[in-house]
């Protein structure tokens, strides 16, 4: 099975390998979150959604639906 | 003399780039917050003198990441620009940017530099480049993105006089960088857009085949041409996807050469802030303490002023009685007015603690840490994390709230939202509330905590309560489609600046006191005039029937009781006494009499006008009182208990319908607008006033 970026462990980082483009909101795509770029996952919210993230110097929190779509490596 | 240029400039920029402080530093208090026409976002709009001929009208946009817009917010940025018909289109752009973010705003300046308007760019936070590490070469930038970048600190006060010598003399480049990347887009398919739309510039067609839905300024013909580009769905967003991730490598070569950040410089406190601010136990305990100190500060440092308000007014309409010539005039304005304008003024101390802390928490970055903690929690019940929002600025105002549900992308969650913000408690009953608890709560201490206080905090939980509940009905029962995402970004935590907080607060409590001021000023004269009139058969002989009343028993009264019993009569046989006794029979079981539902049927204008209304019939009733609305509501006597009007089982009874009930004309009418029908509306005003009144019912039936 592919790493998503809900697999990762918080403080941990990844490098994006592939979005899946026609799911993935197009905001997130102009937000820089795209293949290439490194993420890491700073904090999980108290009920396991959703995630705070920071992608090509953004601090956004997404939920864990989108970041299932976000696959990593 | 020179004649006077005016022109005009639009502010853009990502949310949190401190677009709204340079807005600030630029036009100070030259403001003017409106509407946009059929919609409600706000325009904000200031003016400011660049030099002795010249004069900028200048628009603040809403904050977007992008000009493809996702939210309703977002589209006004792109419907302002693109369109040269429109009233705001610019004659200048300045992109707001930021040091530490400047990669994602190059990302919406590229947009808006392919619209070819002039634009400058503004690189915001610049005093923090040192303390980050960051270093910038500007001739690079301007080079590349062919354009004027002025560093500036908007808060600081510092690049604000560049700036304003730049847009005297902007350079122009014409830069149309989509022509590149259709290249690598697909490039049959853009040589057809130019060739069939041959009198629109290419970027601009490709945001009217994919993001415009106004297409009135354009021919029928290429309207058609529009439509038949917009068939193949996937494929425009495939070529979506791909513009981004060019737009973005982009970016980054010119940042390679530009810009330059040490990592180890780089600021990690808002990392360790978020550790405490978001933990899954401290971040709810920090999040509840807030909210109490709100809750606790605006009962407890804002009863001072509204009782000095209270009292000044109540002199001020006994000097203007007594020292007037007496008449129709005299009546008028010591009678309706003055007490009408005390009713609004009485409530701007409550009003400016809940917009300060708001303001506080949207301006130091907390608010999405707290729509962070929010979202799961609150998307069992059919809303999103976004919800939070509106529904702690539903404490200060209704209105305004719901506009902020713009945010949220979803529509049920939206709805949703939209629907039970109203349920929170507003300030607008904070004036009901308070006089009422002061009448039937005692002042004690409990605990060290003031048991009004905690009363008032109890009803706030329970708006919170009833809303989250009818979210929870709603989200079963409403049969809405739902497509939404949640994506939002965690801005660094700053310190709130002194200068944007006093304009915010200024700003919302004078469109407050002059919006909802003008309903509760004409409701209060229009009562006035209610109360003072009647018919001639009953309320023209008032003396005479008291008169022969009272002969008729054989009662003997001196002058004083005998004017006293006539005030009270011609008060009951008033044309409001007669609507008031109408509505009794519908109101007793609930513990009202008819003068309350006088003040109840005018408070469905706005629920603060149950304070004025009490306070204009009881002062028409018995004019030589000389005591604030407090000591006259006390004074009141049930005549068949001979108690207490507002005791404790009519009292809570009120507290509860006012918690429910939905009275606000202002809310029922921006709820149409965003919801562009009258159905959410109307099932509000239904839904909400029925409970609130089978629940006031239980009330006064278990407490008496």
């Amino acid at each position: 099975m592919t790493k998503t970026v809900a697999d990762l462990r918080i403080g941990e980082k990844g490098i994006i390998e592939h979005v899946c483009l026609n799911n993935i909101p197009l905001k997130l795509l102009e937000m820089g979150c795209m293949p290439g770029k490194e993420v890491e996952l700073i904090q999980i919210a108290p009920l396991k959604d959703p995630l705070y993230i920071i992608v090509n110097g953004s601090h956004i929190a997404i939920r864990k639906e989108v970041a299932q779509l976000i696959e990593i490596h | 003399m020179a004649t006077e240029k005016k022109i005009k400039i639009a502010l853009v920029g990502n949310p949190n780039t401190g677009k709204t402080s340079l807005f600030n530093q630029l036009t100070g208090l030259n403001q003017k917050v409106g509407n946009y026409p059929g919609i409600t976002v706000d325009r904000v709009q200031g003016v400011c003198k660049l030099d002795e001929n010249t004069t900028a009208t200048i628009i603040d946009l809403p904050g977007t990441y992008s000009i493809n817009p996702n939210t309703i917010d977002e589209s006004i940025v792109l419907e302002t620009l693109i369109n040269k018909e429109n009233p705001d289109f610019p004659d200048l752009v300045i992109v707001v940017g930021e040091v530490a973010n400047l990669k994602r705003n190059l990302f919406l300046f590229s947009q808006i530099k392919d619209l070819e308007i002039p634009v400058i760019l503004a690189i915001n936070m610049a005093d923090q480049m040192k303390r980050k590490g960051i270093s910038l070469d500007l001739a690079i930038l301007e080079k590349e993105l062919q354009t004027d970048v002025i560093l500036i600190s908007a808060r600081k006060n510092i690049g604000i006089e560049k700036l304003k010598e730049t847009i005297l003399k902007p350079k122009h480049q014409k830069h149309n960088s989509l022509e590149d990347y259709s290249q690598r887009m697909d490039i049959g398919f853009f040589k057809r857009i130019q060739r069939e739309l041959p009198n629109i510039p290419l970027y601009k067609a490709w945001l009217l085949i994919t993001q415009c839905n106004d297409l009135s300024p354009y021919t029928k013909e290429e309207q058609n041409t529009i439509e038949t580009f917009r068939t193949d769905e996937d494929k425009l967003t495939r070529l979506q996807h791909k513009e981004t991730v060019l737009r973005y490598v982009k970016i980054n070569d010119i940042l390679k050469k530009a810009y330059n950040v040490n990592p180890e410089k780089a600021t990690t406190l808002r990392a360790r802030l978020d550790k405490i601010l978001t933990h899954r136990i401290f971040g709810y305990v920090i999040f509840a303490l807030i909210l109490m100190l709100i809750f606790q500060g605006i009962f407890n440092f804002a009863s001072i002023p509204m009782d000095y308000i209270d009292t000044a007014f109540a002199d001020l309409s006994n000097y203007a009685k007594n020292n007037l010539p007496a008449g129709m005039f005299t009546s008028l304005l010591s009678e309706g007015i003055i007490p009408g304008i005390g009713g609004i003024l009485i409530f701007v101390p409550q009003i400016v603690i809940l917009f300060l802390f708001v303001a506080v928490l949207e301006e130091t970055g907390y608010m999405s840490r707290v729509v962070f903690l929010m979202d799961k929690i609150m998307r069992r019940y059919g809303m999103s994390g976004k919800s939070v929002v509106p529904l702690i600025s539903g404490t200060a105002c209704a209105i305004p709230a719901i506009m902020a549900a713009r945010n949220i992308s979803g529509f049920k969650e939206r709805l949703i939202t939209i629907l039970v913000t109203p349920l929170t408690t507003c300030s607008a009953r904070i004036p009901v509330y308070a006089i009422i608890i002061s009448l039937v709560i005692p002042d004690k201490y409990y605990y060290g905590f003031n048991l009004q206080g905690l009363t008032l905090m109890l009803l706030y939980l329970i708006g919170f309560i009833a809303a989250i509940g009818s979210a929870y009905i709603l989200n079963k029962i409403l049969k809405v489609q739902n497509k939404s995402y949640f994506i939002i970004e965690m801005p660094n935590y700053k310190l709130p600046s002194l200068k944007n907080l006093a304009i915010t607060v200024i700003e919302k409590t004078r469109a407050f006191v002059f919006g909802a001021g003008k309903i509760i000023l004409a409701i209060s004269i229009v009562l006035w005039f209610l109360a003072s009139n009647g018919p001639a058969q009953t309320y023209g002989k008032a003396s005479d029937i008291i008169q022969k009343e009272n002969n008729l028993n054989g009662i003997d009264l001196n002058s004083n009781q005998i004017n006293q019993q006539i005030a009270s009569y011609k008060l009951e046989h008033s044309y409001i006494g007669i609507l008031g006794k109408t509505i009794e029979p519908a109101i007793k079981p609930l513990g009202y009499d008819w003068k309350i539902g006088i003040a109840l049927i005018s408070s469905f204008a706005a629920r603060e006008v149950f304070v004025g209304t009490l306070a204009t019939i009881y002062s028409v009733e018995n004019s030589n009182d000389t005591t604030g609305i407090k000591q006259r509501m006390q004074a009141e006597i049930n005549p068949q208990t001979n108690k207490p009007r507002f005791d404790f089982p009519t009292g809570m009874s009120l507290l509860i319908f006012y918690a429910f009930a939905m009275q606000c004309m202002g809310t029922l009418a921006i709820v149409k607008r965003e919801t562009d029908t009258w159905k959410w509306p109307l099932y509000q005003l239904f839904g909400m006033t029925s409970l609130a009144y089978l629940l006031a019912f239980i009330t006064f039936k278990m407490l008496s």
